[in-house]
């Protein structure tokens, strides 16, 4: 992974914490808060700075990462007229929020659990624009509007101008070319100033490594910027360079997706701490083909197959890879871990379990060391797999692939596991015809 | 354009990744290369010159260079820099290497994972100045029978079995380097190889791309048809297309996308690479297959197909004529146990019927008839050449000039205490030894290293007269006890005359003299000793015979001047 969304709140303390070295002589408050209940936002009006929370009408929202809030009637911001929110009723509304499943009108389904909490900012349909940056082919985009909210995302074609910004052009180009793209509806009064925030703008997504940074709308009341709804991306592999520049923005899982089951967690905690890469999806535990491919191209390849030779993707249960030259012992934990996934559900329709331990000929992984993990994870797994049926099929090449095939070969025929074993000569992925054919 | 890389493309490697270089010198012996595709090691850290390598049966070593900038300097003609810094450094690495213009053509980038923004700036700065960027992310490539990137191809038991040791008629691409060498042994297995081949690498930004490859493979005339193996994500596969129709690309082109999966899966799930994931329908592997199909690309019903479809061409272009029989090539085999030698001695060598000293049997040196003299065995034995004789006889005026010091030196003082304390030769000769370093015949090593210092940045002499007042350091070979202008050193005067006869020129001693001017205008015995002109008379005979600054500064570090009075001292006290 390399782009990442991150909350609204971590975006807005970003452009905080950097705001007087990029846009110095506008003014930003950061009036916000993250809250994952009522009681957390009663609280937190009780601390010293954020008395705004108890003087200052509000609005609430879940800030969790999907879009189109409005539309989706998950923003409170007036319950008789507009502006009249206050503290105890942004409160008892996230706690109404939080204690029941949300369905988004894209299908998206899930339990809210955190929620952005802001002063309500009065501000008339003129004073909006739009501002945001990504990047397109190779080139930075730069996209600007007059107008902002949901009006611009209904006429993109025509309201928004994008400003192309090659990888390598200078601080003066660029200025001249965001001067000679901006908005023809900016009102004359705006336009100095609105220039000046869009060349800051870029050069802050520029330094701070964004991938995408949208404010829609941004509010200009003269020389006050309000922030009203902010969407941001990191460029993760940058991490190691921005350090507490990123004010320890954290990349939630998107909403409506499952969070990551224990098995899971494990194996990226592993990977994380390994020179080795071990990735493990669980896609239906259910499924009756379970999958142990070494490298990144060919689990690709055995899923592609599978999908396309079973006919019934629900067949296929995970999606993972080792590769990187683990050792004996991660290879081993990968495999226990796949194989208790494996035997925890008989198949509903009663049919043999297939393992696939596949992979392409290895460029420098030693097969016979990371076999020995597999056959070690064997030896304490035979039983479980015999009473599901297990059907092992096996395909690898690369360096010492020989010995790892006749070791996994004599293990799985000592422990009585049904086992296939073949090399490089044998087409990669046909080890998954053989076993759907028999 | 044309070939990416011939037999005698040679690299420059970022980074002692020793078995990497390990597995491209034994690729380079089995396929008979001439010289080896490693011609230097760049370690910022290593403290090491040279690092020992196998090559076939024998070890050979690879010089280690602290920086880019100079292993380019030494090896002009090493033309491709194979970049194995982490993801922290691989953008320098490459920047360093683009700002030595005209060093490199190709730049491989094997760190996944590099910030986006820097991968971009890379790979437009190598586009700018023409280089051709493999990776990032990437196991590298191949130009089969001439030269093999790192790990490409694994062990030398599959490059054979892949038929990675010979070119072969298909030109490969593929974005992972993993199945990189399953194609290859996919094309062995149906077709006659491969001609030439490059994993372009799974980042989001990567330098060179499907297409880049594609237009030099089609210019390429060892090419015949091409394997491009694309990834769901990104839109790089509609170049390709465009280049189909536009009839800039006409040799045959087979393809697949993997990821066709991804499509059962909504979001979430990342399938493979950082670059592989669809933003869009047209991203999607189905709709580029089927794109690449439409536009008269073979593209197999499913990636387990494919072996059928590249038998299929591979068969067309045989039965058409535009592909004939490969010659199979007379390889060398590595043998299956090497043992490292510990300990190599590169000047005498006592293996064949008679010892020799570089290279030349004792016999021929040894006799008066030889024409040989004890200048030209030292030169053989300490320097592994043979000097003219103008320095040989130089070498040994210098002997005979320090055989004795005189009785009062430290040397001789302890030789004759430990004598009369009733110790037989050798111990009484060792305490002598042992007070040789920089006060006693120290002075030559100091005189020609802070000569040659001051002289090679170019102070005048009173720079250097003031630079050494500014160190706290007298300066070595300058000064006597007794002797001085009014009343020189004979021995000085013997040395400075034959130097005049017979050295090409001594740049050096004309600098020492400069100084001795100034030196003995202050003090009239500051004058240039019997030392200092020997050291400083060395290095004018080594710059003579060639030598580069570096080596001359390495004897010096090395104490050879200190080994003269050494020599001489065990031989005649």
């Amino acid at each position: 992974m390399a782009q990442r969304a991150i909350r609204e709140y971590d975006g807005k303390a970003i452009f905080s914490k950097h705001w007087e070295k990029y846009f110095s002589g506008f003014h930003y408050g950061f009036k916000s808060v993250l809250v994952t209940n009522g009681d957390e936002l009663r609280a937190k009006a009780q601390e010293h700075g954020f008395e705004w929370l108890k003087q200052e009408p509000l609005v609430a929202k879940p800030d969790m990462l999907f879009g189109k809030r409005g539309k989706n009637d998950l923003v409170l911001f007036r319950v008789n007229k507009p502006g009249d929110v206050t503290l105890e009723d942004a409160a008892k509304w996230i706690d109404e929020k939080i204690s029941h499943e949300t369905t988004l009108l894209s299908g998206q389904h899930g339990i809210l659990t955190h929620f952005i909490v802001e002063p309500f900012t009065p501000h008339s349909q003129d004073q909006e624009y739009y501002i945001s940056a990504t990047t397109v082919g190779e080139d930075d985009v730069l996209y600007l509007s007059a107008e902002g909210g949901m009006e611009v995302e209904e006429g993109w074609e025509e309201k928004v101008n994008e400003v192309h910004i090659p990888i390598t052009m200078d601080d003066a180009n660029i200025a001249h070319l965001i001067r000679a793209n901006v908005p023809a509806g900016i009102p004359a009064e705006n336009k100095e100033r609105f220039i000046t925030f869009a060349e800051q703008f870029y050069k802050f997504y520029r330094d701070l490594n964004f991938a995408y940074l949208e404010i829609n709308p941004i509010v200009m009341i003269g020389n006050d910027m309000h922030i009203l709804d902010l969407v941001a991306r990191l460029d993760d592999t940058a991490g190691f360079m921005m350090g507490e520049a990123w004010c320890d923005a954290e990349f939630p899982t998107a909403f409506g997706m499952e969070d990551q089951s224990p098995e899971e967690k494990a194996i990226a905690e592993a990977d994380s701490k390994s020179g080795a890469s071990l990735k493990l999806t669980i896609l239906n535990p259910m499924g009756r083909i379970w999958t142990m491919v070494a490298g990144g191209g060919a689990s690709v390849v055995y899923a592609d197959t599978i999908a396309d030779l079973s006919g019934n993707v629900s067949d296929l249960a995970n999606y993972g890879e080792y590769s990187g030259g683990p050792t004996t012992g991660e290879t081993k934990f990968y495999a226990d871990t796949v194989l208790d996934l494996m035997t925890r559900h008989k198949d509903p329709k009663g049919r043999d379990k297939i393992l696939i331990i596949g992979g392409a000929i290895a460029n420098f992984t030693d097969v016979a060391k990371t076999f020995t993990g597999i056959i070690q994870s064997f030896e304490t797994y035979a039983d479980r797999m015999k009473e599901h049926n297990t059907r092992i099929y096996v395909r690898r090449g690369g360096p010492n692939y020989e010995k790892g095939l006749k070791d996994i070969k004599e293990a799985a025929d000592r422990l009585g596991l049904y086992i296939e074993v073949y090399g490089p000569e044998t087409h990669v992925t046909d080890i998954v015809r053989m076993a759907l054919e028999k | 354009m044309g070939a990416l890389f011939t037999k005698d493309t040679q690299a420059i490697f970022w980074n002692n990744n020793a078995s990497a270089i390990q597995r491209m010198l034994d690729y380079d012996y089995v396929i008979n290369r001439v010289k080896p595709s490693v011609a230097a090691i760049v370690a910022p850290t290593s403290g090491n010159k040279f690092e020992k390598f196998f090559y076939g049966p024998d070890e050979i070593m690879v010089p280690v260079f602290r920086n880019t900038t100079d292993a380019a300097a030494a090896f002009p003609n090493a033309d491709v820099l194979l970049n194995f810094a982490s993801f922290r450094t691989a953008y320098d690495v490459t920047m360093e290497a683009l700002s030595l213009k005209g060093q490199f053509k190709t730049i491989m980038v094997t760190a996944e994972g590099i910030p986006e923004r820097m991968a971009r700036k890379m790979n437009q700065a190598a586009r700018d100045a023409g280089v051709i960027v493999i990776g990032p992310a990437t196991v590298g490539g191949i130009a089969p029978g001439a030269f093999k990137i790192a790990n490409v191809g694994g062990t030398i038991e599959n490059i054979i079995n892949s038929k990675l040791h010979r070119a072969g008629s298909c030109g490969l691409v593929t974005r992972s380097g993993g199945l990189f060498n399953e194609l290859s042994n996919i094309i062995s297995l149906n077709a006659d190889g491969i001609a030439e081949g490059v994993a372009i690498g799974g980042d989001r930004f990567v330098g060179s791309v499907f297409i880049d490859n594609l237009l030099r493979m089609e210019s390429n005339p060892e090419v015949k048809y091409m394997v491009l193996l694309g990834e769901v994500g990104g839109t790089e596969e509609y170049k390709v297309i465009d280049a189909v129709k536009s009839g800039k690309i006409t040799k045959p082109i087979i393809a697949w996308c993997i990821g066709t999966i991804a499509k059962h899966f909504s979001t979430g799930v990342q399938f493979g690479h950082a670059g592989a994931s669809a933003n869009a329908d047209a991203e999607t592997a189905a709709a580029k297959n089927e794109a690449m199909a439409a536009a008269g690309i073979y593209v197999p019903a499913s990636f387990n197909d494919l072996p059928h479809t590249i038998a299929e061409v591979y068969g067309k272009l045989r039965a058409a004529g535009i592909i004939s029989e490969i010659a199979e090539p007379e390889l060398r085999t590595i043998p299956k146990v090497r043992r490292k030698k510990e300990f190599i001695c590169t000047i005498s060598d006592d293996r064949g019927d008679e010892a020799t000293y570089a290279g030349y049997p004792i016999s021929s040196v040894a006799t008066p008839e030889t024409g040989f003299g004890i200048g030209d065995v030292i030169s053989l034995l300490w320097f592994k050449k043979r000097y003219p004789k103008w320095a040989t006889d130089y070498i040994e005026t210098v002997i005979k000039t320090v055989a004795d010091h005189g009785p009062a030196v430290s040397g001789a003082h302890n030789a004759k205490v430990t004598a009369r304390a009733g110790k037989d030769v050798i111990s009484s000769l060792v305490t002598g030894l042992l007070t040789i370093g920089p006060r006693f015949g120290g002075a030559i090593d100091d005189a020609a290293k802070y000569f040659k210092y001051a002289n090679d940045r170019g102070m005048s002499p009173a720079e250097f007269i003031d630079y050494m007042k500014k160190e706290g350091k007298t300066i070595s070979g300058i000064g006597h006890r007794i002797k001085s202008v009014r009343n020189p050193d004979l021995r000085v005067s013997g040395l400075k005359k034959y130097a005049a006869e017979h050295f090409p020129s001594t740049p050096l001693l004309d600098f020492a003299l400069e100084v001795e001017k100034l030196t003995t205008s202050k003090k009239d015995n500051l004058i240039l000793n019997v030392d200092g002109t020997i050291g400083i008379l060395m290095v004018d005979m080594w710059r003579a015979l060639g030598y580069s600054e570096e080596e001359i500064d390495g004897f010096i570090e090395a104490g050879t001047l200190n080994a003269f009075f050494f020599f001489v001292t065990i031989v005649f006290n």
